[in-house]
């Protein structure tokens, strides 16, 4: 070691110069930026998913809009033109009642678009929140928690929820139920194992011995620093939500006619496959690109949120 | 930089016989099939605006001791009174209340700070906890506290990722001083730093305690940063304290052989010195505290060891002339190793 007795006058240049000095050796690139605005040109630098986050900008302000740009009702029969192909006045062609296939795909998109959204927050919310307590409180809590998670995973899904929606009846509200409750499983375990490491963290310690309450370290302290995993599982819930409604729909059990949605579209649109087969396509098209397009947000969200695994692709 | 007894003998912090054994669980039933004895029996005091260094290889204890008193972990046995109080077997409202007059600062800068807080709300948390003031004179605080530590009272906003590890511990610094604490806990406050910037992190302390009295209970590996903080020095090896004297003494006239074996260890600076001194190696690696050797833990490594060594343990005794100087060890004193 360099200093021994009377080093303090060696170095005694003063705080504020070595603070000028140590300044100087910041990395340019993140200098002066705030967390936000590095997260943005993480972003903005995966080009996937900015192709699907327009994609999906696009959709959402379709569904949004349908009722006044739709050119017909979605349950406006017109028996002279059934089973069309597509053509300058459907551009989508008309199913077995001659509805328009394109207002049916716009308004299946609403339906499907916001099933998937309202199942994804409602899922991450309950598995956080069981998660969180289970990674905080670890001991038998963890232990209960996590028994019934798994208890939860163990349950087969399809045959629950055909059983759930017969004795409920189906209806938007009680699918949109149903899903959240099922499928926060996969959530609660990332978080909790977040919460697990997190917890033994430096500055958590330090809030500790700051006399924080629980309720303030799991907020301010530990919540913020496992909110990454978090929002890109929400996003990828929203694709695996939409398909679950279109299984469910396709087999029947899900949203009922004549209300429209991607899934039940593709269940009518089965039997005529052979003669008719544009019917499928576009309800089908517009299921795989709109997943795809949440996987690439997804994966544009994990690797500008988490730095490390960013910067392990960059230097291997 | 030695004694700084301004008359006033008082005991600020006591440590009694304080232990902690981690179970070791195995199998589905996490059955416990043993302990680590990370701190096994230590024992110590520091008086009001005292620095107590306390030394050790990594994994001896130092910081499993460190959490014990702040009772960020719970004991397995002993007690610790800070200022005539109780602290690990006080409520939940004492404890919050002591939290006030204990704090701590930790070894990893990079770690000790949470990324997604401002620094300015790092060093304001503190003074929110406790509900100290009102918004703006806390916001006015901050900006001080900051200042008393050498930054810019103007990078409240900013994010601790766009510091350097030097400005990062004085965060750190400036969030412990906070509440005005009476004790503060330094855990390896330096280790992680650049050899420059450990001695402004080191002066920095230095001026703070002179400033606010504080009390230091100063952990580090390196006995040269020890050596040149501290008023009292303790020693310790596989969870207990193995020697314990004034700065002075210990560096001077170390008595247990493995205190003297780390001196030893330390490098001079002066090649030509270094070159001309004799060496004395200590043999194999620290034993694991989960099986720790019978009798004196350090005999297997030791010179000196004799059948007493191995089968009991040797008290922390007064030893040699000075006062306070305490060794546990069959066989203390000078030896043929600091010639």
């Amino acid at each position: 070691m360099v200093y021994r007795d009377g080093f303090i006058d060696q170095v005694s240049e003063g705080y504020e110069g070595v603070a000028a000095r140590e300044r100087e050796a910041l990395p340019e690139e993140y200098a002066g930026k705030t967390l936000l605005q590095i997260f943005i040109r993480r972003f903005v630098r995966h080009k996937l998913a900015m192709a699907g986050l327009v994609v999906l900008v696009v959709l959402y302000s379709l569904a949004i809009l349908t009722p006044w740009i739709t050119p017909y009702e979605f349950d406006e029969i017109d028996l002279y033109n059934m089973y069309s192909p597509p053509s300058a006045q459907h551009w989508f062609g008309t199913d077995e009642l001659g509805r328009d296939t394109l207002t049916r795909v716009l308004y299946g998109g609403r339906i499907s678009l916001m099933v998937g959204t309202v199942v994804a927050i409602l899922s991450s919310t309950i598995g956080t929140l069981i998660g969180m307590i289970a990674g905080y409180y670890g001991k038998w809590v963890d232990n209960l928690l996590m028994r019934f998670v798994d208890l939860m995973l163990s349950l087969p899904l399809l045959p629950l929820l055909i059983v759930v929606a017969a004795i409920k009846g189906p209806g938007l509200g009680g699918i949109i139920i149903i899903l959240g409750l099922l499928t926060w499983t996969s959530v609660a375990r990332l978080v909790r194992g977040s919460f697990l490491s997190i917890r033994e963290e430096d500055y958590v310690q330090a809030a500790r011995a700051l006399g924080a309450s629980d309720w303030r370290i799991i907020v301010r302290h530990i919540l913020p620093n496992a909110m990454a995993p978090i929002i890109v599982s929400t996003t990828l819930m929203v694709g695996i939500a939409i398909l679950i409604e279109s299984v469910l729909s396709y087999l029947g059990f899900g949203i009922q006619p004549p209300t429209p949605s991607w899934g039940n579209m593709l269940h009518k649109a089965k039997i005529t496959m052979t003669q008719y087969p544009w019917l499928t396509y576009f309800p089908g098209l517009m299921i795989v690109l709109t997943v795809l397009c949440f996987n690439f947000v997804g994966d544009g969200l994990r690797d500008a949120l988490d730095p490390r695994q960013t910067l392990y692709r960059r230097y291997t | 930089m030695a004694v700084k007894s301004q008359g006033t003998n008082q005991v600020l912090l006591k440590v009694e016989n304080l232990k902690k054994h981690f179970p070791i669980k195995k199998g589905i039933i996490r059955k416990t099939v043993g302990y680590v004895y990370a701190v096994d029996g230590v024992s110590f005091e520091i008086e009001r605006g005292e620095i107590l260094g306390l030394v050790g290889e990594s994994g001896c204890g130092k910081s499993t001791t460190a959490r014990l008193i702040l009772r960020l972990i719970e004991a397995t046995q002993g007690r610790v009174i800070f200022d005539g109080i109780d602290v690990l077997g006080c409520a939940r409202e004492t404890l919050r209340h002591l939290r006030r007059n204990m704090q701590v600062i930790f070894q990893d800068p990079y770690a000790s700070l949470n990324p997604r807080m401002t620094v300015g709300s790092i060093v304001e948390e503190p003074l929110l906890i406790h509900q100290v003031g009102d918004s703006t004179w806390r916001k006015k605080n901050v900006k001080e506290l900051l200042e008393t530590v050498g930054l810019n009272p103007e990078h409240t906003n900013r994010y601790p990722h766009e510091f350097s590890g030097g400005q990062r511990q004085r965060i750190g610094v400036a969030r412990a001083l906070a509440l005005k604490p009476q004790f503060i806990v330094c855990d390896e406050p330096v280790s992680a730093l650049d050899v420059s910037v450990q001695a402004q992190i080191l002066n920095l302390l230095d001026d703070l305690q002179d400033e606010f009295n504080l009390t230091y209970l100063f952990i580090a590996h390196d006995l040269s940063v020890v050596r040149h903080i501290s008023d009292r020095v303790a020693v310790m090896y596989l969870g207990k304290i193995v020697e314990i004297a004034d700065s002075l003494k210990l560096y001077e006239a170390p008595a247990h052989p493995y205190t003297q074996a780390l001196l030893a260890a330390v490098p001079i600076p002066d090649p030509a010195k270094e070159r001309q001194r004799s060496r004395f190696v200590l043999e194999g690696d620290v034993p694991s505290p989960i099986n720790p050797p019978s009798g004196c833990h350090f005999h297997p490594r030791c010179s000196r060891m004799s059948d007493i060594c191995t089968q009991e343990e040797p008290p922390l005794e007064s030893w040699g002339d000075s006062e306070g100087h305490l060794v546990a060890c069959w066989h203390p004193g000078v030896g043929p190793e600091m010639a």
